[in-house]
């Protein structure tokens, strides 16, 4: 173990906020939002890329955050699930999963939703396998998965008019 | 004046939870920052039972950033061990939070390290030497009942508790049966609901008032600070433990209190400063706590000519792990449901409790009564295929009757109500019984192995903690209680407090909707607070979340408070009113809720009740000094000590059912098990709010079904655990659970204020199903389902014939006058 690490600068924009930050090298990106940035929705369930509480999106696309460096975060744009509502508005995806009963204590959710985001922005009308596969990698130990199909089927429908 | 007398138990009320949840704003106990926070990480075995030859922590001290390190040894000298709830010999086991002399399981703590960060800690972890003289581990639970390596040298044994359950008279409903089953050996096996949130807490033990403070997600806290004060040797009350939004406990996280005890101790060698300890996944999976194992040895069934059981004989043995902590309560506790759902009055089961060198067990959902129930149902089943009658047909010959509830079981537990004939009908009816039997006879034709499982189960709740007695006579608990406070505050708000400690079960909508109904207002008007803290003063010893009952105890407790204060706001609005207090409306009116006489047109708001009380108090006459607007109410289980000699009496409030059926195929190529159709009923008598029990429906299931195909917590011969990361142990996901159609019937509970009966834990009703569809799939192979877990691994072993062979497990007694 060296005696001083040195830290790496870097710059990404966080729920449209731009961030200058100095990080150390083995800061993971999920470190980077809950402990600097104090995002705390983002969750650690697994610490292994299996359960998804973590889900952020990145440039658009969904990525575990306990498995990236906060380096590797440099120059990209980060979603994380503070960033859906707007103007203090849930936004469609947030709305079908409490309409559905899609949650119970709430802590794979952020992740959840932001898996969703990825598959509704583009998919309107998901099929059930489709809707499967888009949260194969978000674990949920509360639901049976059975009231999250059904927020996803409804974010979708939200997301046509939306 | 709305209010309008709508009732809101029993509706879809949404739930009070979701807005701070939904938007990523939920307070979990990780999210916690205090000032000056340190952290902590544990060294730990990667032995399952060695001797701790020694333990070097200076390198670890070297390391700048590291503040201080914990040892076993430096913990026995300041504290007592923790309170082992068995008699001698398992109340002789020496339970501290860090390993003493020796370690007795992969994982065990040894020591901790404190530093300014958690990477700093981890690297200081790293740094921390122990050297080990490894010993011979026991890995299986009767191999630990022969002794021949001993776990714990104080206690001179690795039984921890034994003990007779007999009822009736067995020997002669053997000598009269028709027919006698018997079968050698059967399997319950570990695992875990494994929460989505590890266990965290942050502990501080502060010297300007000498109390310690903890945030955490701890799911019982008054079983924690009872064990913990006495450990501490502090006053109890020193004590204070907040709770906030938990993610998911399933009982699991009830048994943190030795890291909860790790964290005070190394905030007072750090000089007060608080401790946040966040566990990894793999330390969950290794150590924190798994589900009870369990193996059924020599069981005999009798029966008569019209294939009903009659009597039943059997020696179970549970595997508790290296700890008993809340162990051996699971040693009476399957006995809430001793003969499942059947009529048999004649049964002896010798019930024996081993620790081995695994990772110790905690109350997993389900807790003590599944393992039990899986036993039942594998016994009705493959008595109902010796015997030649359908598994249907089996059950509708011995379930017990409706009209006979409320029932009392042999061992002297009441049934409140129920019916599992029409809940077998429903079932039947919607997954279609009758279409799936005549594709699987299609199935068979084709050479596929496709098989029908019933599963019917009970999740009892509410226990009567007597039942500690039967297997510790010297127990101090008997009854349940649990306390709630209902106010007005200074500005009227409507402010509900209870001393439960929920993870997604919803109970501030549920309690919302109960003082709604009393005070004729809505929900939205009612503050429940969030999680659970020492502080409010309406804990009792019992209260926490666990043990399926805060539709009963919980929301008996806040109906009770919200009465009272309804009593007390009738005695001062009928004096500032004027009015006669049967003249009195509860409502809301135009400036918010309000109370109205219904003689003189007059009305107060709430604001003006709190107002009066609270600040205004020179207008109040000395016979209203004792209203205060905020009532404190505990509400108790109606119980009695059982008869701890006879193993007999009353153990639990409540019994909801639950009836599963699945169609299962066998991969012919793979010999993956695939669901192919799945329905559970349910019936936990009067619905407060249907989706939170259609979605405690829904969980409950997918825990048991990845019990049953994916989730198992495997140990090789010396004691390494295997699936000690998600990826390993394989949670259930999206891809793997099924579609399920839910069903439900409500039998009301005469036992509960409400008719409402506790639910959640579900029984494991799918791990009986799934094992059942699996032996109907193949008992024409001469396999017999004797695990509770089954995988490809295991079913390609059993048609290979290395294990579960009908031939060699299962005999068949048939004597003459046997008719099936």
């Amino acid at each position: 173990m060296p005696e001083t690490i040195d830290k790496v600068a870097i710059q990404l924009k966080v729920n449209g906020k731009l961030y200058s930050l100095a990080v150390e090298p083995r800061t993971l990106l999920v470190e980077l939002l809950r402990e600097e940035l104090n995002l705390t929705g983002t969750h650690v369930g697994c610490d292994t890329t299996y359960c998804g509480a973590c889900t952020v999106l990145l440039n658009g696309a969904s990525v575990k955050s306990c498995t990236m460096f906060a380096v590797q975060a440099d120059g990209a744009e980060i979603l994380t699930v503070e960033g859906l509502a707007k103007d203090g508005k849930l936004h469609p995806i947030q709305k079908a999963f409490g309409d559905s009963y899609g949650l119970q204590c709430g802590y794979c959710t952020p992740g959840l939703m932001l898996s969703t985001f990825q598959l509704v922005t583009k998919n309107h009308e998901p099929s059930e396998n489709e809707i499967r596969k888009a949260i194969a990698g978000n674990t949920c130990r509360c639901t049976g998965y059975q009231n999250i199909f059904k927020a996803i089927r409804l974010a979708a429908q939200n997301m046509k008019g939306a | 004046m709305s209010g309008n007398g709508q009732k809101w138990v029993g509706k879809a009320v949404p739930r009070k939870e979701e807005e701070r949840l939904l938007r990523g704003l939920g307070k979990f106990a990780d999210d916690i920052k205090l000032h000056e926070t340190l952290y902590l990480r544990f060294v730990r075995s990667p032995y399952a039972h060695a001797k701790i030859a020694n333990i070097s922590t200076a390198e670890a001290e070297k390391i700048p950033g590291v503040v201080c390190t914990l040892t076993g040894a430096e913990i026995a000298s300041q504290t007592q061990p923790f309170i082992e709830i068995a008699p001698d010999a398992g109340g002789k086991i020496r339970d501290y939070p860090l390993a003493v002399s020796k370690v007795r399981y992969q994982g065990e703590p040894v020591a901790a390290v404190v530093a300014m960060s958690a990477a700093i800690a981890d690297d200081g972890a790293e740094a921390v030497q122990v050297d080990y003289e490894a010993l011979d581990p026991v890995v299986d639970a009767e191999q630990a009942l022969t002794d021949a390596s001993i776990l714990h040298e104080d206690a001179g044994t690795n039984k921890v508790w034994n003990g007779v359950f007999e009822y009736g008279d067995v020997e002669k409903a053997f000598r009269e049966a028709a027919s006698v089953v018997e079968i050698d050996r059967m399997h319950f096996h570990r695992f875990s609901s494994t929460p989505l949130e590890n266990n965290v807490v942050i502990g501080q033990w502060d010297p300007k008032d000498e109390r310690i403070y903890y945030w955490c997600n701890n799911s019982f806290p008054s079983f924690a600070i009872q064990f913990l004060a006495a450990h501490l040797n502090v006053h109890i009350d020193r004590i204070r433990v907040q709770t906030f939004d938990i993610g998911g406990s399933f009982g699991i996280k009830i048994t943190s209190y030795p890291q909860m005890a790790v964290c005070a101790l190394a905030s007072k060698k750090a000089g007060g400063r608080p401790i946040k300890w966040v566990e990894t996944r793999s330390e969950h999976m290794t150590s924190s706590a798994h589900g009870n194992e369990r193996t059924f040895r020599d069981t005999r069934v009798a029966l008569d000519e019209n294939g009903v059981i009659t009597a039943l004989t059997s020696r179970h043995i549970d595997d508790c792990g290296a700890y008993p902590r809340y162990e051996p309560l699971g040693c009476v506790i399957w006995s809430q449901v001793f003969p499942g759902v059947y009529r048999f009055k004649n049964a002896r089961i010798d019930f024996s409790q081993a620790v081995t060198n695994k990772c110790p067990v905690g109350p997993n959902r389900g807790y003590s009564r599944m393992q039990h129930l899986w036993f039942l149902e594998r016994v009705v089943d493959i008595c109902a295929h010796e015997l030649g009658i359908p598994a249907d047909e089996m059950r509708l010959r011995n379930y017990i009757r409706p009209q006979e509830f409320p029932y009392t079981t042999p061992n002297g537990c009441v049934y409140d109500s129920g019916n599992y004939p029409k809940m077998l009908d429903l079932a039947k009816g919607l997954i279609g019984w009758d279409a799936w039997k005549k594709k699987q006879a299609e199935a068979r034709k084709q050479g596929r192995m496709v098989g029908i499982g019933i599963g019917t189960t009970l999740d009892s709740g509410t226990n009567n903690f007597g039942q500690s007695q039967i297997v510790n006579p010297g127990a101090p608990f008997s009854g349940n209680s649990q306390g709630a406070n209902c106010k007005l505050d200074i500005y009227g708000e409507v402010v509900v407090a209870v001393g439960s400690c929920p993870q997604g079960q919803g109970h501030e909508t549920t309690a919302a909707q109960v003082v709604a109904d009393v005070l004729n207002i809505t929900p939205d008007l009612v503050t429940v607070r969030t999680g659970f803290d020492t502080e409010r003063n309406v804990h009792t010893g019992f209260s926490g979340t666990y043990a399926s009952q805060f539709a009963v105890s919980g929301l008996s407790a806040v109906h009770g408070a919200a009465q009272k204060l309804k009593a007390e706001m009738i005695r001062l609005g009928a004096h500032v009113l004027e009015s006669k207090p049967e003249d009195l409306d509860f409502g809301i009116g135009g400036q918010g809720p309000e109370i109205r006489s219904k003689s003189n047109g007059k009305s107060i708001n709430y604001w003006g009740l709190a107002n009066i009380v609270n600040v205004n108090s020179a207008v109040l006459p000395p016979e209203l000094y004792e209203v205060t607007l905020n009532c404190r109410y505990i509400w108790r289980a109606p119980f009695k000590v059982p008869d701890i000699k006879k193993k007999y009496g009353n153990l639990t409030m409540t019994y909801a059912s639950q009836l599963h059926i699945a169609v299962v195929e066998v991969d012919r190529d793979t010999l993956i098990p695939k669901i192919l159709d799945y329905v559970a009923i349910d019936d936990c008598g009067t619905v407060i709010n249907p989706p939170i029990v259609e979605g405690q429906v829904y969980g409950a299931t997918a825990h048991g079904i990845g019990a049953a195909l994916l989730e198992n917590c495997v140990y090789d011969e010396v004691g390494n655990m295997l699936t000690s990361t998600f990826s390993d142990y394989i949670p259930i996901t999206a891809m793997n659970m099924p579609n399920v159609k839910y069903g439900h019937i409500e039998t009301p509970s005469p036992h509960s204020y409400s008719g409402a009966k506790g639910m959640g834990e579900g029984g494991a009703a799918p791990i009986h199903t799934i094992s059942a569809a699996l032996q109907d799939a193949l008992f024409d192979k001469g396999v017999f389902i004797q695990d509770s877990f089954n995988n490809a691994d295991s079913l390609f072993r059993a048609l290979h014939g290395e294990i579960g062979q009908t031939a060699k497990l299962v005999k068949v007694e048939r004597r003459v006058g046997s008719k099936a």
